[in-house]
This record gives structure tokens, sequence and C-alpha cells, in this order.
């Protein structure tokens, strides 16, 4: 009997919620804490492993794990499980921050054993999103893992935690109803009905030429503008992102790390693993509107983040910035284009903007959450984000200078540093399909440059402040939590083999099916 | 050979690491051990490189090495892979040497800095990149040493991060050369689509093979790849960072400013002149842009009081002049100069950092004079470095090759014009070269030298000195001996393109000539104006159109205004408008709506029965009527 490795590793920290929920919440804090690092720890070492059987060349699901849940009447649900070379890297970073996230939340001293019962079952959500294939089973962890945060920020947040909390409660769930409504429709479409993501991707439900007046169109655009809703709000894309920086500012640290390391992944593997390969049709079809709100997404996130004194929201808009790039790769790699303009190319070109676009998931994560545990650094130590109050610390904390300076140039995108790697990969694939887009988005790497370099020198240079000649550099546990996103930033920066290889395999494979099913559409989705 | 030459960027970024990590705890000797010693090792192993290639040159004269595959996506090639061919070697001897010898000037210059490894630090880092950069066998990754020089000068520049004006101009740098970057990404981006491919060898070849001369996509890519050039080069449009990095310490200004990064761009063009050969009409434009900066920077320089900032406007001129000899396709011409510039241009710094040492940090010109005895060695360095700078005839480097860039500017098609700017430039230059010179060294004393340089700054001022004077004597002209190492050596990167028309011997003699009064007259009005009738002129410096447009001068043309209101004002007016994020008002109003047709909803129930009979009776009485009159 083989091991389920993918149930093991998801359902670990159930495991380790439950004995947590067994202890004493005075006599056995240190024991709580360690008893969820522990199984942060196992859940991390799963997902390790799973690279050793992974056949990072075979573009297929591996590691399925199937099995009958229910049948009501014919309402088949199974448990099925399984992964490929989208949701490996995602599972790796998921396990990976938790982790660090748990090792940093150590000095979290208030109601310490709900915090961390929640940041288990949290991680059981994650995980399962990233490794469902039936949809009823991926909409019960998209929703298990909505309430543990909906609680972190709500509790352990800061003085506006409740407004936020319930803006993105409110937010999440509107999305999750229309992802519901989708589902339904995919499901109802399905002959024989069917939840089973992979199955539904086979039917080819919508293949052939898609546009207004084909057979299907209206539950196609349904289904299509429906899971869209659900998986932008996540994302977040402009014009549905602002539950983002009230949501980043109220949460607790590990809370904003998860929150933008991993959540919001979500949303854009919603985009990857469903509307891509099951709708291929209409995702060429309204594929303009994506670009442009992504395009939106890159350039206002800038501007915002640029005005910002507060720190974490500043790098909450940056996370707005960010993943406009991911959208931006995602949009090329189905966008209509002219069908010859650039002839054999247009596959490669496609193929190239997906894996910048699953690159920059997995980059956004590690860079973006050792920006908000640094941002958690000085906030410990000064009680203020305000950018204005501080000034000239890069001698005061010479090593928290060094990595944060050394992150922030990641997200800018300096090469050696993995942001590069995936943002090149995106631009130059998205150049491909759309060339005037992709040139306008390459202006957001200079205003990113900007807000980066301004908010440095806000923080780093310029004379000392007086108030702040108390504050001592970081200390074990901050560097636990980050030098080992620093390294990984340094790494894929430097050799992106082994992990873009393993995205290429499932990418490639992804476009090569899509090219089979879509038919160029003609008219408005030529632009660009 | 080829398998050591890893080495050559590997040891500087080896002592980056070591500095970066372990700098602070270590000795200042072992931190000077390190800085400076990696960088000379670095020389060392160029050198012989070098040897080994003039001894044997290999067979498609270029040593490669490939070190890992970074990048493969599809048809996406791009390695970590070196190829180094007569003009990579050029410039990583230039940078080595010249490298070294500034590092070696350093450990004196900041030998009271209290973060003396984190200086040495980042210069390690910037040598590492610089030589990335040029021995870079794709565009990626000369992409990459690009945008890693781009980062060690931001760095660098606000070293002194105390003063936030030093921040100021550090961000100035990076985001102005980050404007011409985001150009040259998506020149990448066109090459890569398509051509297939972004190794320089393949683009080379596919270039010409898939595109017409004067072809759309040729002249378009040549644009982008001519906006990165012009951003690193502080070339018009974008040349105002320059000025402002003077924030740096001195050896940095020497070396990233002066003698090394701020050429990455020439060495671009010069590196892609397959494509630039096919778009004549943006080699104008190179040519344009040159003779156009050359000229409003050397103006500029006549009216600044900084010491450094004259460097500054003198190094923007002088890069000027090889972009007007790359437009007019003499690009060994270009080389030569961007070499003997490095030379004279880091020798003016160094000593310029020494006066500025002495002077207890005061830059202005007008407060010092009369130096000439008092620091014999940097006047005399001083002086070299001002005379090739330019142009004496015979006895100095500049003259060998400005007087190239000249003669080929003048053969070129139509070039005649360019000629006479380029030619009003050289006079100019000489005029502010040795307007300094007067200033500084002649004239009454009005400070005591507080230090005078220590053999660590004495070797490379004497080094580069003579360097700066004899470095010509790489490319002697038809009229002058006919020995062109230089050219030679360089021939076959540039092989195969159509070479400018041929001057006779009695041509060039001619132009020489002319270009030799220029620079002399040049130097005769110097001493007019700043010497002998100094005193009978002040009250004509002193009227206020001379007045307004010194300011002007003063400040670059008022480039700095310009952009301040056309670009950073509305942007960060924008954003500031914006701070509260617009789009929350919109989900707020929607928020509001619903309240409040909840509020008038609910007033309908208010529980009383009479109330509901009412409306009941009013809806009944407006159903029949509408079904009545229908």
């Amino acid at each position: 009997m083989t091991i389920p490795l993918l149930s093991l590793m998801t359902f670990l920290p159930l495991v380790g919620m439950v004995i947590i929920l067994c202890l004493n919440r005075e006599r056995h804090v240190n024991a709580i804490r360690g008893v969820a690092t522990v199984f942060a720890a196992l859940s991390f070492l799963v997902s390790a492993y799973l690279f050793l059987p992974f056949n990072s060349a075979d573009s297929a699901i591996q590691l399925e794990e199937k099995a009958l849940w229910f049948d009501a009447a014919g309402f088949v649900v199974n448990y099925h499980m399984g992964i490929d070379g989208l949701s490996l890297p995602l599972i790796f970073l998921t396990t990976l921050l938790t982790l660090l996230s748990v090792i940093y939340s150590w000095r979290i001293t208030e109601r310490v054993k709900e915090y961390m019962a929640f940041f288990m079952l949290l991680e059981v959500g994650m995980l399962g999103v990233f490794c469902a294939l039936d949809f009823f089973l991926f909409y019960v962890f998209w929703e298990v893992s909505l309430v543990p945060m909906y609680f972190l920020i709500g509790i352990w947040g800061g003085p506006r935690r409740e407004y936020a909390a319930i803006k993105f409660f409110i937010y999440t769930l509107v999305g999750s109803l229309a992802m519901l409504l989708a589902i339904l429709a995919m499901y109802f479409t399905s002959q024989p009905h069917t939840f089973d993501i992979i199955e539904l991707t086979n039917q080819k439900l919508f293949a052939g030429p898609f546009g207004f007046g084909v057979k299907h169109f209206w539950v196609a655009t349904l289904a299509f503008w429906g899971f869209f809703l659900g998986f932008a709000i996540k994302v977040p894309l402009f014009p549905f992102h602002t539950w983002l920086p009230d949501a980043h500012v109220e949460a607790p640290t590990a809370g904003s790390v998860i929150l933008a390391g991993v959540l919001l992944k979500m949303g854009t593997y919603g985009f990857v693993r469903v509307s891509l390969p099951m709708l291929p049709g209409p995702a060429q079809y309204f594929a303009v509107v994506i670009v442009l709100l992504a395009l939106a997404s890159i350039i206002y996130g800038a501007l915002v983040a640029m005005a910002q004194t507060d720190l974490k929201k500043l790098i909450a808009y940056s996370s707005v910035n960010h993943m406009g790039y991911v959208m931006l790769g995602v949009a090329a790699a189905v966008g209509a284009t002219v069908p010859d303009r650039y002839g054999p190319t247009l596959e490669v070109a496609r193929i190239t903007a997906l894996n910048g676009a699953v690159l920059q998931m997995f980059n956004h994560g590690i860079i973006t959450g050792a920006l908000f545990f640094l941002v958690g650094v000085i906030y410990d130590r000064a009680h203020t984000r305000d950018l204005n109050s501080f000034g000239g610390l890069a001698k005061q904390m010479p090593v928290y200078a060094g990595i944060m300076m050394m992150a922030s140039f990641a997200s800018l995108g300096l090469p050696t540093l993995s942001g590069f790697v995936s943002e090149f990969l995106v631009f130059v694939g998205s150049f491909g399909v759309y060339r005037v887009f992709t040139a306008l988005a390459v202006l957001g790497v200079i205003f990113t440059a900007v807000y980066f370099l301004w908010m440095i020198q806000r923080i780093f240079l310029g004379p000392l402040n007086r108030q702040w000649t108390e504050l001592t550099d970081m200390d074990g546990g901050e560097l636990v939590a980050t030098v080992p996103l620093c390294f990984l930033m340094l790494f894929i920066g430097i050799y992106p083999r082994p992990l873009l290889d393993l995205i290429n395999t499932a990418m490639s494979g992804l476009v090569y099916e899509m090219s089979q099913v879509i038919h160029l559409v003609q008219g408005w989705g030529m632009w660009g | 050979m080829p398998e050591l030459l890893w080495l050559i960027p590997g040891l500087p970024m080896t002592g980056f690491a070591l500095l970066a990590l372990w700098g602070s705890r270590l000795p200042r000797v072992a931190v000077s051990l390190v800085g400076v010693g990696s960088v000379a090792l670095s020389a060392a192993l160029s050198v012989a490189v070098a040897v080994s290639f003039l001894a044997s040159p290999p067979a498609d004269h270029a040593y490669s090495l490939t070190l890992w595959q970074w990048l493969g996506i599809g048809g996406l090639q791009a390695d970590i892979a070196f190829r180094v061919d007569p003009l990579a070697l050029l410039m990583m001897l230039v940078i080595t040497i010249v490298g070294a010898l500034i590092h070696l000037y350093s450990t004196e210059y900041m030998a009271r800095d209290e973060d003396y490894s984190r200086f040495f630090a980042y210069m390690n880092l910037f040598v590492g990149a610089m030589l990335t950069l040029v021995m870079a066998d794709n565009l990626l990754l000369l992409y990459l040493g690009w945008e890693g020089v781009g980062l060690c000068s931001y760095l660098l520049i606000g070293f002194w991060y105390r003063d936030p004006a030093n921040g100021k101009a550090a961000m100035k740098a990076f985001i102005v050369t980050r404007v011409g970057d985001a150009a040259l990404a998506v020149g990448l981006f066109v090459l890569y689509t398509q051509l297939g491919t972004l190794n320089l060898e393949e683009l080379a070849a596919r270039a010409p093979a898939a595109w017409p001369v004067g072809s759309a996509l040729a002249v378009l890519t040549a644009a982008l790849l001519l906006g990165g050039a012009v951003g690193k080069s502080a070339q018009l449009p974008l040349q105002t960072w320059l000025p402002d990095a003077m924030a740096g310490p001195t050896p940095v200004s020497a070396l990233i400013h002066a003698a090394t990064m701020v050429t990455a761009g020439v060495y671009l063009i010069a590196r892609t002149h397959a494509i630039f050969a096919l778009a004549p009409t943006v080699l104008l434009v190179v040519a344009v842009v040159g003779v156009v900066t050359l000229f409003l920077a050397a103006v500029s320089a006549l009216a600044q009081w900084d010491l450094k900032r004259v460097l500054a406007y003198s190094t923007i001129s002088q890069i000027g002049y090889m972009f007007l000899a790359l437009g007019v396709g003499a690009w060994s011409a270009a080389m030569f100069h961007f070499m003997t510039h490095a030379f004279f241009k880091a020798l003016l710094f160094l000593a310029a950092g020494a006066i500025i040492m002495a002077m207890h940090e005061d830059h202005s010109i007008f407060r010092m004079g009369g130096l000439r005895h008092r620091m014999p060695l940097v006047f005399w360095t001083f002086l070299a470095g001002a005379c090739s700078l330019s142009a004496l005839p015979l006895v100095t480097a500049g003259f060998y090759s400005k007087d190239e860039i000249l003669a080929a500017v003048w053969a070129a098609d139509g070039g005649q014009w360019l000629w006479v700017m380029g030619l009003v430039g050289a006079f100019l230059t000489a005029v502010y070269s040795f307007r300094v010179v007067y200033l500084v060294f002649f004239g009454e004393a009005q400070k005591e030298p507080a230090h005078q340089p220590g053999w660590r700054m004495a070797v490379p001022l004497a080094v580069l000195a003579v360097l700066a004077l004899v470095g010509g004597a790489l490319n002697l002209p038809r009229s002058l001996g006919n020995l062109l190492l230089l050219d030679h050596f360089l021939e076959p990167v540039f092989a195969g393109l159509a070479q400018h028309r041929e001057l006779t011997v009695a041509q060039e003699i001619h132009l020489q000539l002319i270009a030799d009064v220029a620079a002399l007259g040049g130097i005769l009005v110097a001493w007019l104006l700043y010497r002998r009738y100094r005193a009978d002129l002040a009250a004509v410096a002193d009227l206020a159109v001379v007045r307004n447009l010194r300011t002007y001068w003063l400040n670059g043309w008022g480039f700095d205004w310009l952009y301040d209101r056309l670009v950073v004002r509305p942007y960060e007016s924008l954003a500031r408008l914006n701070r509260a994020d617009a789009v929350d008002y919109l989900v707020h109003a929607l928020a509001r709506f619903v309240a409040e047709t909840h509020r008038i909803l609910s007033r309908t129930q208010t529980g009383e029965v009479r109330w509901y009979v009412a409306v009941l009776t009013c809806g009944v009485v407006i159903l029949v009527a509408i079904m009545v009159l229908r």
C-alpha cells in the first residue's frame, strides 16, 4: 500500500490542531507553540519529500488519491487529490511560509491556543485548495481557509480589526458565491454530471469557436464570469482590491505573511487551474478585459503605494502591483491575437508568459512574505509604521537594513534576485501576444522602483531620529523566519531551473491542450 | 585560459560576499587586503588573458565559457556564459586596471570613514557586475550586469546617507537610468520575439538576415537600445542624474561616474552595432544626441563652481564625443576615446579628491587657488589630465583619440556640420579645463592644504598621469606614424561593416591643425579670462545678463526644472491626491446605498395595521386603474 502523501501532508496540521485544543491554555503555552511548530514542520517535510516521487517531465496529474466521498441519489462527490507542476511549487510555498510564520509567532502572547489552532486549520484549508481535484472538495477547502483568517484578523489584529475582518469576509464571500454559481453551471452542463475538475476539463464542454451567438454562449459566459469574480477578488485584481490594504494593515504579522504569500495565490491558481483549461473559449474571448485590469493593477497599485505613509499599506499595495504581473501572464497565455502576427512563436510566447506567471506567484510569495515579516520586525520595536517618523536606521539596525533592502530590490525586479526572472518571463512572453499592453506594463517597473526607493529613503537613510536610538537589531526568531526566504530569492534568481523545469512541463501541457480546443475568435478580442 | 574566465568577475564578487557578511568584524587591514586584492588579482588575470589572446588568437577571435543554464523556456535560452572578444577584453583591462588603482587610492581616501568595509563591499560588487556586463555572451546576462552596476551606483552615491540630499541624488540616479532600462528591456523583448534569441553572436548573425536596412523593426529596436544607452551614459535627454551623482565619495565618481559605468551605453551600442548598422536613422540620432550633449554639457561645465561638477559635466560632454563617433560608424574610435577618457578622467577625479580632502571637503574652485607649489604632485598630475582632456597636441592621449573621432566625423556623409560642433566642443573643453587649472592652482593661496597624499594616493595618480599622456600611442594616425594597434586589435569585432570614406593624409593633417588651433586657442582664452585679465573682467562677470546666463548654465540648461514640472510634480500630486484610493469610495458608496435602502424600506415596516391596510388599498386601486385604463 502506498502512503497517501497528499492527504498526510494536508491533514497533519489538523492533527496538530486537535492536540492543541486538548492542551491547557494557561499551563501549556510553550507546549502549544511546540506542537504547532512540530506539525507545521512535519507538513513541510512531507511537502519537500514530494519532489522526490514527483516526475517533473510528466505534465499529467501525479500522486493521485481518489475515493468515493458520498453518492446521494446520483449526486456523486469524490475525494480526489493530486498535484502537478502548477500546484507543487505553491504547496511548498504554503508549508514553508506556514512553518516560518509559526516560528515567528512564538512572540504572540495573547490567546496562544486559539491562535495556533486557527493557524493549523488555515494550513489545512490552503493545502487542500492546491491539492483538491474535485470542485466540491475544492469549495470546502476554499471556505475552510477563509474562516481562520477572518478570526486571525478580527482577534489579533490592529485597532480597526473588526472593520477589516468584516470587509475581508464579505468580499471573499461574494466571490465564493459567484464561484459556487459557476461550479453549478459547469456541473449541470457536463455529461455525465460531475464535479471532477480533471473530468470537466477533459469533457471540453465549450470546445469549438466561441463568440456571441454560439450554443452555450450564455452558460459559458456565466461560468467564466462567476469564476472570474471568485478568483479576481482573491488575487486581488483592480478594482476588487480595496479589501486587501485594510486586511493587511490590521492583520497580525504572520497573518499578513500568509495572506499575501499564499491566500492571494489561490486566486491566480484558480485562473490557471480552472478558467484557462476548462473555459479556454470564453477566456480567450474575454482576455482583453483581464489584460486591461492587470495593467490597471500594475500601474494603479504602484501609484497608490507611492503615496502611503503606513509601511504595511505600502507593501499591501505593492502586492496589487505585483499580482498584476501574474495576471498579465495569465491573460497572455490565452489572449486572442492576430493569428500569424508572430507565426510559430505564438505558442512559445504563451508558454513563456504562463511560466512567468506561475513562477511570479511563487516569487511574490517569498518576497512579499519576507517583506511582511520585516514590517513586523520594525513595528514590534517602534510601535508605529509611520514612514515619516523613521529615518537613519541603517546604522542602528544594519542587519535589518541589509535584509530589508535585499527583499525590496528583489521585489522591484533586480536581476540575480528571483523577482526578475519571473517578471522577465511574463514580459517577454506577453510581448509576443500583446505588444502595446506589455510595453505599457513595463512602465510599472519604473513606478515600482520609485516607491521602494522612497520607502528605503524614509526608513534607513537621512539623519537618525533621536527617538529610535534604543532600537535593537533583528533577533534569532526573526532571522530564522527571513533568512531562508532571502536564500530562496538569491537561489531562484541565479538558478531557477529546478523550479522552472517543473512548472514548464505542466504549463506547456496546458497551453498545448488549450490550443487543441480554441479556435481563434474574431472581433474585439484582437486588441493590443 | 578560458576555463579561468569566471574568476575575473568571480573574485570581486567573492570579495563583496566576504565583506558584506563579515566585513564589520574584520580589521581594516584585512578589509583593504580583500577589497584591493580581489580587484588586483582580477586585473592580473585580465592581463594574462590578454597576453595569451595576443600570443595565440583563438579561432573565432573570442574565448568562451559557459557556467550554467540560467533560463531555458521554449526557445528562450540564456546562460550564465562569458564570451571574451577584443572589445570585451579592452573593457576588462580598463575596468580592472583603473579599478585596482582606484581601490588602492580609496584605502587612503576612505581611511577615516566609519563604514570602511561597507565601502569596499559595494566597490567590489560594482567591479564584479561591470565585468559581467562586458563579458556576457547574451543580452540577458548583460542586462543583469547593467542593473547590477546601477544598484552599486545607487548604493555608492548614497554612501554618506545621513545627508538626505545624498539619498535623493542616489534615488534620482537609479530612477532616471531605470527609465532608460525600461526602454532597453522592451528592446530585448522585440529582439527575442522577432529573432528568437538573446545570444549576442546569434543576434548579430540573424538581424541582418531578417531585417533589411532601414526596416521599421530594426529602427524600433535600435531606438529602444539607444534609450537604454542614453540613460546609463547620461546623454540627452536623460543626462540630469550625473551631476547630482557627485554626492558620492570621490573614488566612486572616478570609477563609476567617469571611467567605467557611464560608458556602458557606449559599450552597448558598440556591442550591438550589427543592429544599429541596419538603422541609419537611429545612427544619425546617436550622432546628433552626442554632438548636442557634448556642446550643452561643455557650456554647463564652464559655469560650475563645484570642482566635481565641472568634471561631471565634462564626463557627459566627453561621452558625447563617443556617441558622436558611434553615430558616424567610427566604432573603434569610440572605444579608443573610451579608453583614454577612462585614464584622464579617473586621474582628474582622483586628483580632485586629493584637493578636496586637503580643503576639508570644500568643493568650491573659487576658495582654492595657489595650490601649485603647495601640492606639487597633485598639480602636475592634474595638469597632465587637463592637457589630455583638452587634447593638447602630440603629447597627450586625448589628442589622438579625439583627433580620430573628428577625422571620422569629417569623413562621414554630411558630417561637416557635426564636425564644426565637435570642434566648438573641443575649444570649450580646453577653456573649462584650464579655467579649473588657473583657478585652483594659480593665483592667491586661500587655504593651507590639510593633507598631502600618501603613497597609496600618489601611486595611482602617477600611473594614471603616465597613461593619460602616453596611452595615445596605441593608435597613431597615418599622419603621425601610422601605428593603428588598437584599430587592428578591434578589427575582428567590427569587421564586415561599411567603413567611412578614407581621408588623404594631407586632409588628415589639415584637420589636425585646425583641431590644434581650437585646443590651444581654448587654453589661451582660459588664460586671458581667468588669469591675465581676471580682475579687470570682474565687472563684466557681474552684469545681470551674464549672471543670469551663468545661473542658467549652472543649472544645466534648466532640464531639472523642466522635468520637475512635467513629470515629478504631476506624478507626486496625483499619488497624493489618490492616497485614500478612490476605488474604496465606490465600495463605501455601495455600502451606504445598501444601508440607505435598508433604512427606507424598514420605515415601511411600522407594525401598524392601519398603515398596512392603507398601502394595500392604494396598491389595489392602482392595479385596478391600470387594468381598466389599458
